[in-house]
């Protein structure tokens, strides 16, 4: 499949140098003609749902596109359900309603598949990809996973991996890895940069290596598949 | 320089480019981080000379800014929702004083019950009270307008307010060209008070006047935003000069040439509603858009100049006069009296309601199909409205109606019934 095309004469005008995803990897998502890709995310009040979509669109941005990243606007408390939104275009953003048709899901939050309908409105074709150890026949997925393409139902045990990196509960720069390279859409380079925007010194060194391990994890899987 | 930010970051950026000179600030969501990115500039000396001053409440905040705006120095605060209505008194105050006071006002609706979320309830609780107010489409465009803003209070010596969706911009990451200090010095010259409270050459300022020149003190100040109305779209067009691209101005329109129906609105939903526009006009449909950017002064004249060939218009706002309707719409009809043209009122999003392509896509299928009743409220649950009606016509003691409204979408748990 075709990596993503990014337009030349807009990243000249933005001045940033465009990072490209290092390699083609097998379920790389192309931005269609008049296609604004979506993300959802989904976790829990404390779990970073809001800093992840902002990192996302830091790092489509360094990419020379256009991103737009916002929260569901909730009064929040820590461990309460939580969603925020990320689009990313070739073109300048105007739409401002809640994504309620994504084509990829984050879900950083295995226990929520329990407590509410996170597939709501996910294109046919979508991505899905939840932090969780457990496989999609231990969490009950077989049939949502069998609904879309082979391969869109990805896991990845994020959690373990902030654990061993940050020594905090805290997946969301993790999966943002994770992304990268389950899609596509964004390099590592480009979610280590985001990351170097929210986070300073040991902090941002700590995610940003929990976030690589995630990227080599499913960057390979991607390979074998 | 182009960058992802957050839009309250944005304001808080382009706010001290302005040099302001004294900050005060009480907490109030959505608007905390703006002030908060502010106190943190001053604080790590890098917005200085500028005294930030954190008060004990929005009353507070409006009183040290008339304080501060009457002794020379260039004066900035925000405020949301019941903030604003807190504050209202000295609000008043600072424009009959004619005070150019810059306060960022990040949208919220005005409880009870409480909610946190989007609408234009606070700003438009405040259109009568002599202050220009702003609309802003987007983070860039707040950014902008806040430059535009101190240069248009300190020429007409009158306070300026820059409304923006709560929430929808301030909390969103969105790119923005961050302009530099030597443009937005070229564009906004030092403040040069038309009147100043001076120990070496004193005078009073905020005078008691009786019956026989409060009339003209108040017609002045309509003179004032009269003049405004001319002041707007030059200083956007010389900021256009400066900064190299479009913002503010009076109203904006989007493909309204030929147009036989027109939407009317103003903030962030404008966004959205070109997406609408777009789809609809592939459809071969002749339809176009009206953003309102200045409000007050309400720009009767390029309404209706924006408006002369429809035959329809929808006026879509996130604000409600109880009682009545819209309160937008009471002013562009106004603009349109005379003319032939059809004017539908959709109140939408209030209390952060999403405004949705679906919903506006419905809404003007009614329009095209004359269906849309003159005042509709947009994705009302009739069903939860109906239900509440009839309880409290079948007996006396029918309760709170938010709880029970709640109750009935199933966001708390029915009470017990009772032996």
């Amino acid at each position: 499949m075709q990596l993503i095309q990014v337009n030349a004469t807009a990243v000249l005008w933005r001045n940033v140098e465009v990072i490209r995803p290092p390699q083609a990897v097998g379920n790389a998502i192309r931005l269609g003609v008049d296609h604004i890709l979506q993300i959802r995310i989904h976790g829990r009040g404390g779990q970073g749902v809001v800093t992840a979509a902002e990192m996302l669109s830091v790092a489509a941005f360094f990419q020379g596109r256009h991103a737009q990243a916002f929260p569901s606007f909730g009064s929040e408390r820590t461990g309460a359900p939580v969603v925020a939104f990320c689009r990313i275009d070739d073109r300048p953003i105007r739409l401002r309603e809640p994504i309620q048709a994504p084509d990829v899901l984050i879900v950083q939050d295995a226990h929520l598949l329990q407590q509410i309908d996170v597939f709501q409105g996910l294109d046919p074709k979508g991505h899905v990809l939840i932090n969780t150890r457990r496989s999609l026949e231990d969490l009950g997925l077989t049939e949502i996973a069998a609904q879309l393409p082979k391969g869109h139902v990805v896991t990845l045990p994020a959690t373990e991996i902030a654990m061993k990196h940050l020594g905090r509960p805290l997946p969301n720069a993790v999966l943002l890895g994770g992304f990268a390279a389950m899609t596509g859409i964004i390099s590592l380079a480009a979610v280590v940069h985001a990351i170097g925007e929210k986070f300073h010194g040991d902090i941002a060194r700590r995610n940003v290596a929990a976030a690589t391990e995630a990227h080599a994890m499913l960057a390979d899987l991607e390979a074998a598949r | 320089m182009i960058r992802q930010i957050e839009g309250s970051l944005a304001v808080a950026e382009a706010v001290a480019l302005c040099r302001p000179e004294v900050i005060c600030a009480y907490p109030i969501s959505p608007q905390t981080h703006i002030v908060e990115g502010l106190g943190a500039m001053v604080k790590g000396g890098t917005l200085t000379p500028c005294e930030f001053l954190n008060v004990e409440s929005e009353f507070a905040a409006m009183s040290v800014a008339i304080g501060s705006s009457a002794a020379g120095a260039r004066t900035y605060t925000a405020t949301a929702s019941q903030g604003l209505l807190f504050m209202v008194e000295a609000v008043y105050n600072a424009s009959g004083l004619g005070l150019p006071i810059v306060m960022t006002l990040a949208n919220r609706a005005i409880g009870a019950p409480i909610n946190i979320w989007n609408d234009h309830s606070d700003s438009m609780s405040q259109r009568d009270c002599g202050w220009i107010q702003l609309f802003a489409e987007s983070n860039q465009e707040a950014l902008d307008l806040h430059i535009q803003a101190f240069r248009l209070a300190e020429e007409m010596s009158m306070p300026v307010m820059v409304c923006m969706d709560g929430f929808i911009l301030t909390h969103a990451y969105e790119q923005v060209d961050m302009p530099t200090q030597a443009q937005v010095d070229a564009f906004l010259p030092p403040y040069e008070p038309r009147q100043v409270l001076d120990p070496a050459d004193p005078v009073s300022i905020g005078a008691m006047v009786g019956p026989e020149a409060f009339m003209e003190v108040r017609y002045i100040a309509h003179a004032k935003q009269t003049m405004a109305l001319d002041r707007i779209p030059q200083i956007a067009a010389e900021f256009a000069q400066v900064f190299g691209r479009e913002a503010g101005g009076l109203v904006r329109g989007y493909r309204l040439e030929d147009a036989d129906t027109a939407v009317v609105a103003l903030g962030s939903v404008v966004g959205t509603l070109e997406e609408v526009i777009d789809a609809r006009r592939a459809a071969g449909e002749k339809i176009g858009l009206l953003s309102i950017r200045s409000y007050r002064p309400f720009p009767l004249a390029a309404v209706r100049a924006a408006l002369a060939g429809v035959k329809h218009f929808v006026v879509l706002e996130k604000s409600f006069s109880v009682g009545l309707g819209g309160v937008v719409a009471l002013d562009v009809r106004k603009a349109m009296s005379g003319m032939a043209a059809v004017g539908h009122t959709v109140i939408a999003g209030l209390g952060g309601r999403p405004i949705t392509q679906a919903s506006l896509q419905r809404m003007l299928d009614d329009v095209m199909a004359d269906r849309l009743q003159p005042l509709t409220f947009l994705d009302l649950n009739w069903e939860i409205v109906n239900r509440q009606l009839a309880r409290e016509a079948s007996m006396r003691r029918s309760g709170p109606i938010a709880e029970n409204l709640l109750r009935d979408i199933g966001q708390k748990p029915a009470p017990e019934a009772k032996p």
